[in-house]
Order: C-alpha cells, then sequence, then structure tokens
C-alpha cells in the first residue's frame, strides 16, 4: 500500500531520458508482439469459415487469405450454432443494464461518503474510515452465499421475520445491487485519497462565506473531482462488465438477466470446439472494455495508479 | 431473435437504468435543495446522513454482515443444521480434493505473483530506456482491459491440441511441432497444466505491473541515476543498486495486490477446465460446494481459508496506511 499518489500532481514527471538503449527497445518490442498475438489470433479466426477453422491453424491466413462475415451474422443477428436462438446482443444488453446503474451509484455513494470522512468532522471518523479500508480486503467469495439468502428470504430472527424477502431473485438489481456494495470500499477509499487533498482554504473560504457542507459538496467538490470520478468509473465500468463471479452467483440460472461473460463463459464449456461461433462471440464480449480503454487510456492509468491497492 | 424481438426484451432494461439514475439524482436533487437551508450545528448530522449512512450501510450489508455469517457458517454442517465446531476445518485439510485445491492455489499465490512483478519491472526498466514507448506499452496493457474469461478462451485457442501428424491449429502445439517437441493436451497435461492456467493470468496483468512500475521509476530523480553512472555503475548494477531500492514500496504494492488477485481467483480456471483434469483452487472449489454439492458449511470454510490468506496483507495495508497517516 505504502504511498499513494498525490492526484494534483502530475502522475509522470517528464524528463529527458539520457540512457535510450536499442537492445531494450528490441525485447519490449518483442514482448508486446508476443503479447499481442493470441488476441489477434482471436481476431484472424472470427473471419474464418468453419471449414479452415477445423483443418488450418489461423496463421496460415497470411498466405492463404479466405475470409467471412457468416460468423458475425450468426452472433449479432441471426443465433444459430452455439449461440442459441438469440446471439449476443441481448446479453449485451443485460450487461450494460448492470455495468451502468452499479457504476453510476458505486461512485455518487462513494463520492458523498469520501467527502463526509474527508471534511465532515465527527466523533468515530477515523474509526469509520479503517473500517472500510478494511472491508476492501475482504475477499467477496466471503458473502456470496449470505447476500444471495438474504435477497431470496429476507432476515428472519429467532423465528420472527424482520425484513422481508427483497422479491428482486431473478432480476438485473439483483445482478447490479451486489456489485455496488463489493465495490463501496475500494470507491470510497480512492476517492477519499483525492478530496482530501482538496485545499483546505478552498473549503474554509466557501465555509465562511456562508456555504454549508451541501452547497460545499456541490459547487467546489463535485466539479474539482470531476476528473477522479472518470478515472475511478471507468475503472469500475472495467472492472463491473468484465466480472463472471457475481453474475455466476447472482444471475442465476437466468439467459433473461445473463451478463456477456456468463454467457460466453458457459459457450465455451458446452461448445468448447465451435470456434466459429466462439471466436466471435469472444471478440464481440471485450469490444466495448477495449474501446473504454484505448479512448480513455489515460484516465483509466490514472485510476489504476491511484487504486493499486484494490484487494 | 427478430429486431422488434430484440426491442422488446431490451426497451424495459434500458428503462430500468434510467429510472434507478433518475431516482438516484432525483432523491439527491431535492436532498440538495433542501440540505442547503440548513445552517448551523444541524448541518453535521443530516449531513452525515445523507452523505456517509448510505455507503456505509452498503458495505455492511454487502460485506461485513455477510462475511461475518459466513464465519460462524464454518462452523456449522452441510445444510446448517447443526453445529459441528471445527468439523469442517479438519475435513477440509484431510480431503485429498481439497488438498490439491489448495497446493493448486498456493502455486498461483507464488508463481504468479512472482511473474508479473518481475515481468512487470523488466518490462518498466526498459521503457524507461526507450524513445517511443507509447506503442509498446498499450499493447502490453491491453490484455488488461479484456475480461479473465475473454482471456481464456483468447488462450484456449492457443492451446488447442490436434494428433501430432494432423495440420496443428493452436499456435503453441504448431510451434512444439516445429521445434520436434512431443506434442501435448497441453490444458490436460497435470500438473504443467497449472502453469498454462497461470500463464493466462500473467499474460492479463502484466501490463497492470508494468505501468504502475513505469510510473514509480520515472518518478526517481534523475541525478541519483545520474550520480550512480557517474560511479560507474550501468546496466545490471545500476538497476540492482538504484531502480530496485527506489522502488521498493510499489514493488510490494504491486506483488501484495497481485497475491491478493490469485488467491481470489475464479474465472480463469472456470472458462479454461472448471477445476477438473487437477487443476481445481480454493475459489472455484468454494463455488462448487456451495452453488453444486449445496454444502454450505464446507464452501463457508474454505471462503475462510481464502480470508485467512488475505488476512496478514489486510492487516499489513492498514498498518502501513496508519503509518502513513500519522505524517
Amino acid at each position: 500500500m505504502a504511498k499513494t499518489l498525490n492526484p494534483n500532481k502530475p502522475l509522470v514527471a517528464h524528463h529527458n531520458r539520457p540512457f535510450t538503449s536499442p537492445i531494450a527497445s528490441m525485447i519490449v518490442s518483442v514482448i508486446a508482439l508476443v503479447w499481442t498475438i493470441p488476441t489477434m489470433g482471436l481476431v484472424i479466426t472470427s473471419f474464418r469459415d468453419k471449414e479452415s477453422i477445423l483443418s488450418t491453424g489461423w496463421w496460415t491466413s497470411f498466405t492463404n487469405p479466405s475470409f467471412t462475415l457468416a460468423n458475425y451474422r450468426e452472433v449479432l443477428f441471426t443465433g444459430g450454432g452455439a449461440l442459441g436462438s438469440q446471439g449476443m446482443i441481448p446479453f449485451a444488453v443485460n450487461s450494460l443494464a448492470i455495468t451502468i446503474p452499479a457504476v453510476v451509484l458505486s461512485v455518487g455513494f462513494g463520492l458523498m461518503a469520501a467527502y463526509a470522512l474527508a471534511w465532515i468532522p465527527f466523533r468515530f471518523s477515523d474509526h469509520v474510515f479503517y473500517g472500510l479500508f478494511a472491508l476492501q480486503g475482504v475477499p467477496l467469495q466471503l458473502s456470496l452465499l449470505p447476500l444471495l439468502t438474504f435477497f431470496a428470504s429476507g432476515v428472519q430472527l429467532f423465528g420472527h421475520q424482520i425484513i422481508p424477502p427483497l422479491g428482486i431473485v431473478g432480476t438485473l438489481t439483483a445482478v447490479w445491487f451486489p456489485h455496488v456494495m463489493f465495490g463501496m470500499p475500494l470507491v470510497v477509499y480512492l476517492l477519499h485519497n483525492f478530496v482530501s487533498a482538496l485545499p483546505r482554504e478552498l473549503m474554509e473560504a466557501a465555509r465562511v462565506d456562508g456555504a454549508n457542507h451541501f452547497e460545499v459538496f456541490r459547487r467546489i467538490v463535485l466539479p474539482l473531482s470531476l476528473p477522479a470520478i472518470a478515472s475511478i468509473a471507468i475503472f469500475q465500468f472495467l472492472w463491473i462488465w468484465n466480472d463472471l463471479l457475481v453474475g455466476l452467483v447472482f444471475a442465476g440460472g437466468t439467459d433473461d438477466v445473463a451478463p456477456l461473460t456468463l454467457h460466453l463463459s458457459n459457450l465455451g464449456g458446452t461448445f468448447g470446439s465451435k470456434w466459429e461461433n466462439l471466436a466471435p462471440a469472444a471478440l464481440f464480449s471485450i469490444i466495448i472494455p477495449l474501446i473504454v480503454f484505448f479512448s480513455l487510456q489515460r484516465y483509466f492509468v490514472r485510476g489504476l495508479l491511484a487504486g493499486s491497492v484494490k484487494a | 431473435m427478430t429486431w422488434s424481438g430484440l426491442l422488446e426484451t431490451s426497451l424495459p432494461k434500458f428503462g430500468q437504468i434510467g429510472a434507478v439514475i433518475a431516482i438516484f439524482f432525483g432523491f439527491y436533487a431535492l436532498a440538495f435543495a433542501a440540505g442547503a437551508r440548513i445552517q448551523g450545528k444541524r448541518q453535521n448530522g443530516w449531513a452525515l446522513a445523507l452523505f456517509l449512512v448510505p455507503g456505509i450501510a452498503l458495505a455492511m450489508i454487502g460485506l461485513g454482515i455477510p462475511a461475518f455469517q459466513t464465519f460462524i457458517e464454518s462452523f456449522k454442517s452441510a445444510d446448517s443444521s447443526q453445529w459441528v465446531g471445527f468439523g469442517n476445518y479438519i475435513k477440509a485439510v484431510k480431503d485429498p480434493d481439497l488438498r490439491l485445491a489448495f497446493y493448486n492455489t498456493m502455486s498461483w499465490v507464488i508463481i504468479g505473483p512472482i511473474a508479473v512483478t518481475a515481468l512487470g519491472l523488466a518490462l518498466a526498466t526498459m521503457l524507461n530506456k526507450m524513445k517511443r514507448e507509447a506503442l509498446a506499452k498499450s499493447l502490453i496493457f491491453m490484455p488488461m482491459a479484456i475480461s479473465f474469461v475473454g482471456g481464456s478462451l483468447i488462450w484456449k485457442l492457443m492451446y488447442q491440441y490436434q494428433e501430432p501428424d494432423a495440420n496443428q491449429t493452436g499456435l503453441v502445439g504448431q510451434i512444439m511441432k516445429s521445434l520436434g517437441i512431443p506434442l501435448q493436451h497441453l490444458l490436460l497435461w497435470a500438473p504443467w497444466n497449472n502453469l498454462f492456467l497461470i500463464a493466462v493470468y500473467v499474460w492479463s496483468s502484466t501490463g497492470f505491473a508494468m505501468v504502475i512500475l513505469s510510473a514509480a521509476i520515472k518518478n526517481i530523480p534523475q541525478d541519483i541515476e545520474e550520480a550512480a553512472s557517474l560511479d560507474g555503475a550501468s546496466g545490471i548494477r545500476l538497476f540492482r543498486t538504484v531502480t530496485v531500492p527506489m522502488v521498493k514500496t510499489t514493488i510490494i504494492v504491486v506483488l501484495t495486490t497481485s497475491m491478493v488477485g490469485t488467491l481470489k481467483l475464479f474465472d480463469v480456471v472456470r472458462t479454461m477446465t472448471g477445476g477438473n483434469f487437477k487443476t481445481d483452487v480454493l475459489s472455484n472449489r468454494m463455488f462448487d460446494e456451495h452453488f453444486v454439492y449445496f454444502n454450505n458449511g464446507r464452501g463457508s470454510t474454505l471462503a475462510m481459508f481464502i480470508f485467512l490468506g488475505v488476512l496478514p496483507i489486510i492487516i499489513y495495508n492498514i498498518r502501513s496506511l496508519r503509518a502513513e497517516r500519522q505524517h
């Protein structure tokens, strides 16, 4: 954990580097190539027809190019093969319907809690902060079954129903709600790092002008935190979009609310060799995070640097 | 699936997204409008109730209380009807399948983080000596954005097995064949198949280590490097005597983060082997105990084992956080 980066400073101190080495450049380039080849294999496979996929390796397509869009037609529109009758689009809709509310709510609640812990003095402020920080290390494995039971049957104490069943099992809410809860400790911690580093004079000046906590938050903290919000939102987006475990537990067996990763994992298990379906389906599922990643890489890296304590 | 059918099932889902967000912002817009009128001492209480209580409640309902319940459950029988003391723990240590899951998890926790950190550090050091690093950095970092499920499928394709005299369709098989190495069904080849699964994790996470360590290396004051090189240090020596000590804390961050990650790792094993062929790990086994065999006691016990593995790291992190805040 140790050092956290000061968000108000540039992350990278730019200086001229006197030591450049052609050997280092070469090794890095080779590794970068090796790192890219597996993904490239998937991309190329996704455009090959079934017969070629079964009979030759994807790399032979460099000398014998023959490509087809039929696989994508199945994945996106008609379904068929291993894909079931629906294709992948409904699952992408589920992934969006899980990810967007989970990101908005976890960052929203997280920012407010971070402000409270940083700038509202109260008695057990420190204890709450440490408690939350400790929760960040608790593996979510510990809470899967009790939480699922809570959703399904509420809370009973000594034979009395204290809280009725929530009635959300099998709905999208049952999937995104756990993500909000699981993400809370980390989001609060990261945003606290940022919010607590805002200049004290700014806050005090606003308070002198008669602004209360609600106004300080809305007029000062919220606008100044936008970069931090952006990077943590991206971080959460990728985290939740790519999750399998939470989806597997809380989406139950219902295709109706299953995210892309869950469906893809099922396809890989049941139809492990139908690459004409699997490859484009896999590519379809990683395309949105890749777009997010490449277009917002700077913010993402910033979130990652601040979040290098993710447990 | 027809377009109208798709629209029919999707619209309510988008409606839900909109509704959730509208309720959230609507409620807080009202709360802020009302809150802005509160003056004096009362405002702290109101602000805490609206700002802090929801976040804490969410964390407690989602993690705190359930984790405690799991702790209790781990001392109960399969259907939670009787107390069995440490029975589950003792059985877990004796059961050969669970032992295997233990050992496999241990190899994940040792090999994965060391490989990721070493590779990341090497790459970060070399990147620092490169003129145009952006592209290479992006490419190595890219798998980070790909889900472990997607990554697992990507590597399943790489590991595909064909009979030795047939055309190879997996790149790794093709390379082995051209080098004259006897072909293996890589994902069935215990115990080495564990390494091939760990490779997926290393491929996916090295970029993370590289980016963080690279930022740390670039923060090393330049005069220190210059002074060392004036003293004749270069190459490996410069790396060993200057770079590594200067980024030591970051190395520990990367190493511990990665250890926690591998301890909990689930997706890769689930997607590639389902825990079969002697590749089972604690996290996957825990899932099976809970949701396939419906043995709550044992599933909770395995979750506790994962927690016990993470505990030293939590304690270490809290201590360094306290030390840092005291400054």
